[in-house]
Formats: structure tokens, C-alpha cells, sequence
């Protein structure tokens, strides 16, 4: 007991020990996070029809398993992995697949996808689940005698991704990191964007479900260390997870050192962007164009921690997450647990709207979320926020005014970007220079685009300058691809020529020595008195003949099948020999001068 | 349905309407204390400035085919015309303004491209073009400070009299212009430290350039500036790195060449409070469009700036030296800009300097 009350007293001087650092620019945003976080999770009612897109992640889209008429079970597989970097797609409730089809999925372009639709029963039934580790076996030891191979592929199975907002495999990030032999994980749980709260409430709710997953995360990557990154303003949620880590850690037999770290970092937009997360955490910068595990660093979001937990301890696939839905026309803003494929009308019409106060509908957070174009689209893994905002409350795109060249754009900036040179170079369409400013180094938080007092969309711009690079690439692919081809070709016929003309010199050389050497032993002959006498010239020719018609008789021996012809089919074989002399001529003209054209 | 609008969706922070505004709002104690300093004619230049900037900047919108409205809120050309008000004698004549007023929005501002695109501070513009064309008017009639009146016989012109010298140079009978004006201490400093004929004690024994900290009458309007600056700092609108580099780079100069000849070389405190020192370290260098805007490139351009003023105020023709020194540093301002990127987040400092000896050869 006094053992683990001198840890805990460590632990906290360890944690105010922890030396902060910050990372350039940034801003400070109001959270409007009290809106949505009073109450607890509530969960969606199970809608009528489910439509799951095959793609929710990074990667190859999953290939669907079911057909049309399946009765499905929930957490069953509709559509399996296609590769190494894809993810499974699972029923969220039970029912009937009534339709695999093309439909709006939630994306800013308003893109259709090849989804999975469902008609519900209404029994919500779960399909048998293989838990790796017991519901309610939290010791440690069950952890450990778990394999690495075994978790991962657990994790795979569940068609888990990074739930943060990446959306990319979390399986194929492990393995990657298992074999760059991570030494630090980084757990982000900043939440930085205004508005939503979803990972706040989750962290609230089920924190050892939490602390659990990061344990599972933390031994596949074999790290040493696990720090995870929580803004200030969720003091609760801090002390919630800081217990919860106590309370684990008086279970162990050793007290060595502090199994998971939580430190609070100061609520500046954007704290939970990876990279800015790592240097506050860590003081290191993860190398441009590179990830944190070049650093030997890896970064799991915090929901993913939670979606690890549920995979290992009930089996149970990613079938749901938790949506903040809120924003000035919510009716009641709150945190909810939504079946994935649940219509967004769905949830919003759960939670209530103010039907004329509806402005803007956006999903994700009012900096990096985008609006949504339709609302009859499914919530997908990516749906963190639903936000529909009241008039007034959101710009409405004003008018940009001429840059001033103030520099507030690049004060902001987290990455040190001079967003304003980047914005005239992008503007003026000079792709190159504005690479020259490092504009793939943008992680468009939008920054610059809020601290701008001329309006500029500047990350806008960025989108823009970067496609266009993208685009220009492709093409010089392209071009560079029918260029290598062509000289490819140039030089195949050139090497044809050069190894013919080889060979002709070759056979006159072999000539020319065959000659040489005649002379020579006809000297030498003449030089030792005729003791042989050299083959003359009609010998030769004699012999040449006979070997012809030696080779000819060897060759009519193959020819079995004209022997014995009669009259008539020899006639025949005439004609048609006849015919395809001459079209043999034709094409061979032809195809000389088609060579030439080529 | 939905505008296609993409993120940020927050409202912006700021506008460059409201952040000129505040400018103005800083510029106010300054603009009082200088009224009580050198009298009524620092609000009239101020208001004629102000009209004739508003009047020629609408007529340059018009010729442009821009919205006039959406430009004239932007409240740019306001500033420039205050800036331009407080920075001319008291006693201006009113086509003095006017001539200063339309070289800054015409010439540097609107022939330029409007705001935004102008290469030189419009208003250092205008007041460089004064003092070459007519250096006269704008050494001369400057009024004697409040502090000194009483010396010279304690004439001084009310508003009415005022209006009436600015706008058709008719004065009270019983008053002449001599009597009326008197040389700022930067000037008198100046003027006989060049011809050697007094040294600072000297001057200091007649009491007529000298107040507490810097130039009598001019220090208090400088310690306004200050406050407004300060003020400005604080609300985030201007960064430190400008005024701060250029104040240390001035009082550092005249250290050190003070600390040799004590005898002809007036204190740091003189140099940061006389003529336009604050003014222009808060307010005219860290104008957004002409100053340099990396961090590093503000430092070296503020600093220049201070260099610069030190330089002409103790070698150069002129009394004071902001306009040549903002206006000389704007042409380095490219060049700063594009050799003091910042290192950004995740290149090493090898990869920088590579990317700008890239930048160089191309």
C-alpha cells in the first residue's frame, strides 16, 4: 500500500515534471464544446435501412461477400480486406441485403460508392463472437499472453481504422510499426477542434476500455513509453483516464515504472494535429515527406484505442462509433452512438433540428470539416461531428479583400509555412515556387484562412495548387512513360541494325580469312612441292552441289505427306503454292513499307 | 442548397476594416497631445487629410472600376491620411496636404494596384515628396511647442485663426510667422552640432530643445505614441519585431557614438523621444503592405530602419529621417523576405539552405 501511494506520488511529480514543449503559430479558438457534452451517449435508434459503403478507409475498398437476399446477422462480414492496406466492412444490425449498389456516400465532392444496403429487422442480432480475452478479465497477464500476431490480425478482422479522422488500416499501421521497432506511443486525445466532443465523452465513459485497447496497441508496437496527449480543457476526462491508469496499475505485481503517461497540453488549435501533438509531447519534429516512426514514434487516436478494446475483449467488429451532433439548429446537441450506415437524416432528425434555422450542415469540425452536399449519406467510420449551424453562426464566404501582407498567416502557421507567399505563388498558378515554399508540408488546419483579415481562402488555394501539382505529375507520368517507350523502341532498332551490320562485317571477315587461309595453304601447297593437290574450282562447286541435294533429299524425307501425289493434288498443291507466293510478295511489300511509316 | 464552400468554417477573427480602425483608435492619445503640443492645426491637417484621402481614393476607385464601397470601408486610406496629418507642420497650408494626400493615394497607393499592392508606404510617400518640393513649408512652419510659448512671447493662433492662416496664409496683424514658429529640437540639435556652433550642454543651457527625456514638447507626443503602440502590441495587432528592433537599433547607435564625443552627440533617450520616433517605430514602419514579414526578415528591416534614421538625423541633410529610412528599407524588403524563410516544421536547417541556394540558382 505504501508501495503503490509513493509510485502514485512519483507518477504526479513525473507528470508535472514533464517538460512541455509548443509548437509555432496556432490559435486560440472558442471550444462551443459545453453545447454538446452535458449529457451522456445516447445511442441511435436502429434505422429502417442501413447503407454501408464499401470504402471507409484508406486503401483499396473492400470486396463484398453477400449478395442480394442474404439474411445477415450483426458484426457479420459483408464485404472482406482487398490487399494489404484495406479493411473489412461488417453488418451494423441485422437484417436482409436487399441491394449492392452505387449510392452518395459523404464526401465533399458528393461522390457515389459501391455500397452495401441492408433492410433492417429490428432484432439488432449479434452474430457469435470470438473474443481473444474475456469481457471482464482486465488483469495484465491476460494481455501478455497474448500474441502480437494473434492482436493484430484481431484488429484487422474487426475492420478497425484510424478513427481519428485518417481513417487509414490500423492493422497495416501496426504491422509497419512492429517491424520499425517503435519506442514511443503517442495516444492523441487533444480534440482540438471546436465543437466536438465525441472522443471527451468516450473518454468519460469508458475510460478502462480505453486504457485496455492503448495496452493492446502498446504491446503490438513494443513500446517502451506511451504518452497520451489530452487538452486542457477536458479536466474531467484527464482525471477520469489518470484513475483509471492508477486503479491498473495497483493490480500489477511490478512497480517498476508508469505504464501510460496522460499529460495535458494547452488548448491551441491545432494541438491534436499528429505532428504538432508529437512536438509538444516529445520536443521532436517528425521529418518532412516522413512519419513518426522515423522518429520511432507512432500516434493512435484515442476512439481507435476504444475500437482495439472491443475487438479483443468481445469480438465484437466495428459496427458503431460515436457522433457529436450538435451546432445552433441541434434541438438537443449531444454525443451519440451510431449504428455505421445510419442515415445522417437519421441521426439528425434523433437529435431534432430547428427545420428553419438549418444553415450550414458540415460533417467533421467547423476548421477541417467539409459540408456535406447531401444528407441522405451515411454515417460512415470517418463521421466524428455532424455540426448544423443557425444563420449567423458559421461564415458565410465574404468577399476576399487584396492580401495586405500582414503576416498573421504565417504567425499562425503550425508548420512555419509563409502561407501568404504560398497563396501569390498558388494564385499565380506557379506550381513550382510554390512547392519551393514547402506547400506539401500544409496539413490544412485552415489557420491561416481564420486569422486572415482580407478573407482569403487560402487553404483553399493549397487544395487547389496541390491537385493541380498532383494533376501535372500524373501527366509528366504519362508523357515520361510514352517518351521512354518510344526511345526504348529507338534504341531496339538501332541495336538490330548495329547487330546486322556485325554480322555482315563478320561474314566478311570470315570470308576474307577463309580466302586468306586458301592462299596461304595454296603457298604453302606450291611451297612443298604439290604433295597434295589443291581442290579446284569445279571440285569445289561439284561438292557444294552434292551437299545441296543431300540436304534436299533430307529434307523431302519429312515431307511425307506430298509423297505419292496424285495428278490432280499436285495440281492443287501448285495453285494454292502459286497464290501464296503472291500474297507473301504483296504482304512483303506491304509490311516494308509499313516498317518504313513506323 | 449548399454553398460550395470549403474549411475553415469559423468566422474570421478579424477584418482588415476593424484592424485599421484599431489602428486609428491607438493613434488617438498621440494625436491629442501633439494638438496640445503644437496646436488646432494638427486636427485640421488631420481632417483635410482625411477628406481629400477619402475624395481622391473614391475618384481612384471609380477610374479603376472597383467597388468603391467595399474599398473605402476598409479604412486604409484613413490611416494614411492621419499618419500624413500628424506628420506635417502644424501650420500647413492647406495645398501642402493636399499635395502630400495625392502623391500618397494616387501615386503610391492606387497607381500601384490599391492596397495591398503598393511597394512604398504611401504616407512616407508623400511626406518624402513634401520635404524635397517644398522644404520651406515643412521645416519652418512648425508651430512652438506649448512648453516654449511663454518664451517667446507667448503667441499662439486659436482655430479660427488657424483656418484662416491654413487656407488663405492670412494671419492676425500683430502676429508674424516668426513669432509664431520656432525650429523643432531636432533641427536645433542638428543644426548647430553640423555648424559647431554649440555644443549638447550648451544647448541644453538655453532650454529651448531640450525637455525631460527627449525634445521639449515632442517628447510627450512620442510617450502618447508609445502608449498607443504598446496598446497595439497588446491587442495582438503588430508584432514586436519591428518597433522593438528598431527602437534598440537607435538607442544602440547613439550610444555608442554618443559615448565618444558626448560634446556633439545628444543621448539614446533625445533620439527616442523627439520628432517621429514612436510614431513611426508603431505606426508607419509596421505598416502590413510595405514592412517585411518573416520574423526574421521584421528584425533586419526594423533595424535598418533605426540604422537608417540615426544615420541621416546625425549625417544627413534632413532634420529627421523616418520617411527616408522606411521608404529606402521598403526596397529591401523582397530580399529580406526571401533570405529569411523560416525553417519550416520537420526540414533540418541543411535542407533549408539547400532549398534557398535552389531558389538562388533558379
Amino acid at each position: 500500500m505504501s508501495q503503490s501511494l509513493s509510485q502514485t506520488v512519483s507518477n504526479t511529480i513525473k507528470d508535472s515534471l514533464h517538460q512541455l514543449r509548443s509548437f509555432h503559430g496556432g490559435i486560440k479558438l472558442k471550444g462551443k464544446k459545453s453545447l454538446s457534452v452535458q449529457h451522456p451517449i445516447t445511442s441511435s435508434e436502429i434505422p429502417k435501412e442501413i447503407v454501408l459503403p464499401l470504402s471507409q478507409h484508406i486503401g483499396v475498398p473492400a470486396e463484398p461477400v453477400v449478395k442480394v437476399g442474404d439474411k445477415v446477422l450483426k458484426g457479420q462480414l459483408l464485404g472482406h480486406a482487398e490487399g494489404p492496406v484495406s479493411a473489412p466492412v461488417h453488418a451494423s444490425s441485422s437484417g436482409t441485403v436487399t441491394a449492392i449498389e452505387e449510392r452518395l456516400v459523404p464526401h465533399p465532392s458528393g461522390l457515389s460508392a459501391l455500397c452495401v444496403i441492408i433492410e433492417t429487422d429490428g432484432y439488432d442480432q449479434w452474430q457469435a463472437c470470438t473474443p481473444l480475452i474475456g469481457d471482464h478479465d482486465h488483469s495484465h497477464q491476460s494481455i501478455e499472453t497474448l500474441g502480437i500476431e494473434q492482436i493484430t490480425q484481431q484488429i484487422a478482422n474487426a475492420g478497425i481504422v484510424g478513427l481519428g479522422g485518417a481513417l487509414y488500416p490500423s492493422a497495416a499501421k501496426l504491422q509497419t510499426a512492429e517491424k520499425m521497432k517503435t519506442g514511443t506511443l503517442i495516444i492523441n486525445a487533444a480534440e482540438c477542434e471546436p465543437y466536438i466532443t465525441c472522443d471527451d465523452a468516450l473518454m468519460r465513459s469508458r475510460p478502462e476500455e480505453i486504457i485496455l485497447g492503448i495496452l493492446l496497441i502498446k504491446k503490438v508496437v513494443g513500446a517502451k513509453k506511451c504518452l497520451i496527449g489530452i487538452e486542457d480543457n477536458k479536466p474531467e476526462a484527464y482525471e477520469t483516464l489518470q484513475k483509471t491508469i492508477r486503479g491498473y496499475e495497483r493490480t500489477l505485481s511490478s512497480h517498476s515504472e508508469a505504464i501510460i503517461e496522460v499529460i495535458q497540453v494547452p488548448t491551441i488549435y491545432p494541438a491534436g494535429g499528429e505532428k504538432q501533438l508529437i512536438q509538444m509531447l516529445t520536443g521532436k519534429e517528425v521529418p518532412t515527406q516522413g512519419l513518426p516512426m522515423d522518429i520511432g514514434m507512432i500516434c493512435h487516436n484515442i476512439t481507435t484505442a476504444a475500437a482495439v478494446y472491443q475487438a479483443v475483449y468481445r469480438g465484437e467488429p466495428l459496427v458503431s462509433r460515436i457522433v457529436t451532433v450538435t451546432g445552433g439548429a441541434v434541438k438537443e446537441p449531444q454525443n451519440m452512438e451510431v449504428a455505421l450506415g445510419t442515415t445522417i437524416r437519421d441521426v439528425l432528425n434523433q437529435a431534432g433540428l430547428y427545420e428553419d434555422k438549418i444553415d450550414k450542415i458540415i460533417m467533421g469540425g467547423p476548421m477541417m470539416g467539409f459540408a456535406l452536399p447531401a444528407i441522405d449519406t451515411p454515417v460512415t467510420k470517418a463521421t466524428n461531428c455532424l455540426l448544423v449551424s443557425e444563420p449567423g453562426e458559421l461564415a458565410t464566404p465574404p468577399p476576399a479583400m487584396p492580401c495586405i501582407r500582414c503576416g498573421r498567416c504565417a504567425d499562425s502557421c503550425p508548420m512555419s509555412l509563409l502561407p501568404q507567399q504560398m497563396y501569390w505563388y498558388a494564385k499565380a498558378r506557379d506550381l513550382e515556387k510554390a512547392q519551393d515554399y514547402n506547400i506539401f508540408d500544409c496539413i490544412e488546419c485552415g489557420c491561416c484562412s481564420y486569422v486572415c483579415p482580407s478573407n482569403i481562402p487560402l487553404v483553399q488555394y493549397f487544395r487547389y495548387a496541390k491537385t493541380e501539382i498532383w494533376d501535372d505529375e500524373r501527366e509528366r507520368n504519362k508523357a515520361n512513360i510514352a517518351r521512354e517507350r518510344h526511345e526504348f523502341r529507338q534504341e531496339r532498332l538501332e541495336k538490330a541494325r548495329l547487330a546486322k551490320a556485325e554480322a555482315a562485317r563478320l561474314r566478311k571477315e570470315k570470308l576474307a580469312k577463309k580466302k586468306a587461309e586458301d592462299k596461304k595453304k595454296a603457298e604453302q601447297n606450291a611451297a612443298s612441292g604439290e604433295t597434295k593437290t589443291p581442290p579446284s574450282q569445279s571440285d569445289l562447286i561439284k561438292e557444294a552441289i552434292a551437299r545441296s541435294k543431300a540436304k534436299k533429299a533430307q529434307q523431302q524425307t519429312h515431307r511425307k505427306n506430298t509423297e505419292n501425289l496424285t495428278e490432280a493434288q499436285q495440281k492443287q498443291i501448285n495453285s494454292v503454292n502459286q497464290r501464296r507466293r503472291e500474297r507473301n510478295k504483296l504482304s512483303q511489300t506491304e509490311s516494308n513499307d509499313g516498317d518504313e511509316q513506323d | 442548397m449548399f454553398l460550395a464552400q470549403s474549411s475553415p468554417f469559423l468566422k474570421p477573427a478579424l477584418s482588415v476594416s476593424k484592424m485599421m480602425l484599431m489602428v486609428i483608435l491607438a493613434m488617438i492619445p498621440g494625436i491629442l497631445v501633439a494638438t496640445y503640443v503644437f496646436g488646432i492645426g494638427v486636427l485640421i491637417n488631420i481632417f483635410l487629410a482625411s477628406a481629400f484621402a477619402l475624395s481622391l481614393e473614391a475618384i481612384m476607385l471609380y477610374l479603376r472600376k472597383r467597388p468603391i464601397r467595399v474599398y473605402i470601408k476598409d479604412n486604409s486610406a484613413l490611416v494614411t491620411a492621419i499618419i500624413i496629418g500628424v506628420a506635417l507642420p502644424a501650420l500647413a497650408p492647406w495645398w501642402l496636404t493636399f499635395i502630400g494626400v495625392f502623391f500618397a493615394i494616387v501615386v503610391a497607393k492606387q497607381l500601384y494596384g490599391g492596397i495591398g499592392y503598393n511597394a512604398f508606404n504611401p504616407a512616407m510617400v508623400a511626406y518624402a515628396i513634401l520635404l524635397i518640393a517644398f522644404p520651406a513649408e515643412m521645416t519652418t512652419y512648425w508651430q512652438t511647442p506649448a512648453m516654449l510659448a511663454s518664451q517667446t512671447g507667448g503667441q499662439s493662433l486659436g482655430l479660427l485663426e488657424t483656418l484662416n492662416f491654413q487656407l488663405f496664409a492670412q494671419l492676425p496683424p500683430d502676429i508674424t510667422l516668426d513669432a509664431l514658429t520656432s525650429a523643432t529640437p531636432l533641427d536645433i540639435v542638428r543644426t548647430s552640432v553640423l555648424n559647431g556652433s554649440a555644443t549638447i550642454s550648451e544647448i541644453q543651457a538655453l532650454g529651448n530643445a531640450f525637455g525631460h527625456l527627449g525634445g521639449i514638447g515632442t517628447e510627450w507626443i512620442n510617450l502618447a505614441f508609445l502608449a498607443g503602440g504598446l496598446f497595439m502590441l497588446r491587442k495582438g495587432l503588430i508584432s514586436w519585431h519591428i518597433p522593438i528592433s528598431l527602437l534598440v537599433t537607435l538607442g544602440f547607435l547613439s550610444l555608442l557614438f554618443g559615448s565618444f564625443e558626448l560634446d556633439s552627440n545628444p543621448s539614446p533617450l533625445f533620439h527616442l523621444f523627439s520628432g517621429a520616433t514612436m510614431l513611426g517605430a508603431f505606426f508607419i514602419a509596421t505598416d502590413p503592405v510595405t514592412a517585411a514579414t518573416t520574423p526574421k526578415g521584421r528584425i533586419f528591416y526594423g533595424a535598418g530602419i533605426g540604422a537608417l534614421i540615426y544615420i541621416i538625423r546625425t549625417w544627413g541633410g534632413y532634420p529627421d529621417a523616418i520617411a527616408f529610412a522606411v521608404l529606402i528599407m521598403n526596397m529591401c524588403v523582397p530580399l529580406l523576405d526571401s533570405y529569411t524563410q523560416p525553417r519550416v516544421y520537420g526540414h533540418s536547417d541543411e535542407q533549408t539552405e539547400e532549398e534557398h541556394s535552389d531558389q538562388e540558382s533558379q
